[in-house]
């Protein structure tokens, strides 16, 4: 089945984050197409390259990147959530006067159409927020 | 040829406390370029967002209450308001902002968009529904 | 057209528990994760609401988010089950759509 995920929280402020990774790693493993994964809200804030989270405990974003270079995942942050909380990839460095840029590996920034097309293309959506 | 699906966005949140009322309508507004079939329900503290006579100048927050007035412009006319949600916060639909749409097949006769409905009705079109969006 | 609820906040917290019941038809599925597993705990000032309705709803909880708490299996309502992720992505996919109570 083609399956969508909309995470809506941050990586640790909330156990969303880390329930959408479990959730998408199970669907996986049962065969399951995972369509997109669409961060909106401080979602997007799963998308930057600079967290150094302490050794001992999970490193959800780069969990997320590897899962996507794993399975080939498409990995979405909306782009209006993104510039309100400053995810930023070079095209949006560029366009918007950034002096640099920290989109995490895997992630693509673009716009909320994403969302509305993976709910129109896939038969199920699952949301995880607060 | 594609599907039209039926679109719910599921509001429960009150307005400014959070973004999420906000960040939500984005999505309806983007969304109706889409052309699916779209409807939006309030229920619990989501209610709220639909209160007139919001005024946030002293807060510095941009007030986007607007904007759900325009939502029939975007051909955004089924909002569904649960009554107990309602009645619960001693509100009645009075206190809402009266929300329009122009029914083109009846010469652009204003109707409202605004339905009250006790949860039970509101749950059979939660079930009627292809995709649920929360936030 | 059964729904797959999922609920993730202690009852306690907040009402999505008591919203998810009165908008949740007969033969809809609800599936407590992350906090939301305090809801599935018997003896609890909500019990009763899943009580209730478990003639109507079937309930499930997820097993990890349990583990991680310290609930045991044993605290757990009657006729609650327990599932895992796997569980979690199966009723996903048989029910026909998920409605997140957040």
């Amino acid at each position: 089945m083609k399956l969508s995920i909309q995470v809506n929280e941050g990586p640790y402020n909330h156990e969303a984050s880390n329930s959408a990774l479990n959730f998408a790693r199970a669907a996986l493993e049962a065969g399951h197409e995972i369509f997109r994964v669409f961060f909106y809200h401080d979602g997007v804030n799963n998308g930057t390259r600079y967290t150094t989270p302490p050794q001992d405990d999970r490193n959800i974003i780069q969990s997320w990147s590897d899962l996507a270079k794993e399975h080939n995942l498409d990995l979405v942050v909306c782009v209006a959530a993104a510039q309100r909380r400053g995810i930023v990839d070079e095209g949006e460095q560029q366009r918007n006067g950034k002096d640099g840029n920290n989109i995490a590996d895997g992630f693509r920034i673009s716009g909320l159409g994403q969302l509305i097309e993976a709910g129109i293309q896939s038969e199920r959506l699952v949301v995880f927020g607060d | 040829m594609s599907d039209i699906k039926k679109f719910m966005y599921v509001n429960r949140k009150a307005p400014y406390g959070t973004i999420y009322a906000w960040e939500s309508l984005e999505v309806v507004l983007i969304g109706a370029a889409f052309e699916q079939d779209v409807s939006m329900a309030f229920i619990d503290d989501g209610v709220y967002q639909l209160v007139k006579g919001q005024n946030t100048k002293e807060l510095g927050i941009k007030n986007f209450s607007p904007t759900y007035t325009a939502l029939g412009d975007y051909d955004v006319k089924k909002i569904y308001v649960e009554k107990e949600s309602l009645e619960a916060r001693g509100l009645t639909v009075d206190d809402l902002m009266p929300l329009k749409w122009e029914d083109e097949n009846e010469d652009y006769a204003e109707k409202d968009s605004i339905q009250v409905l006790p949860a039970k009705e509101l749950a059979g079109l939660l079930d009627d529904a292809d995709v649920l969006l929360s936030f | 057209m059964a729904i797959l609820h999922t609920i993730n906040k202690s009852p306690f917290d907040k009402g999505s528990l008591d919203t998810c019941v009165r908008l949740a038809s007969k033969g809809s599925a609800v599936l407590f994760i992350e906090d939301g597993v305090y809801g599935a705990m018997k003896g609890t000032a909500k019990s009763d609401v899943v009580e209730g309705a478990k003639g109507d709803l079937s309930f499930y909880v997820l097993g990890p988010d349990l583990k991680a708490r310290g609930i045991n299996e044993d605290k757990l309502i009657d006729g609650v089950e327990v599932v895992d992720y796997n569980g979690f992505v199966k009723l996903a996919v048989d029910n026909d759509k998920v409605q997140a109570w957040l």
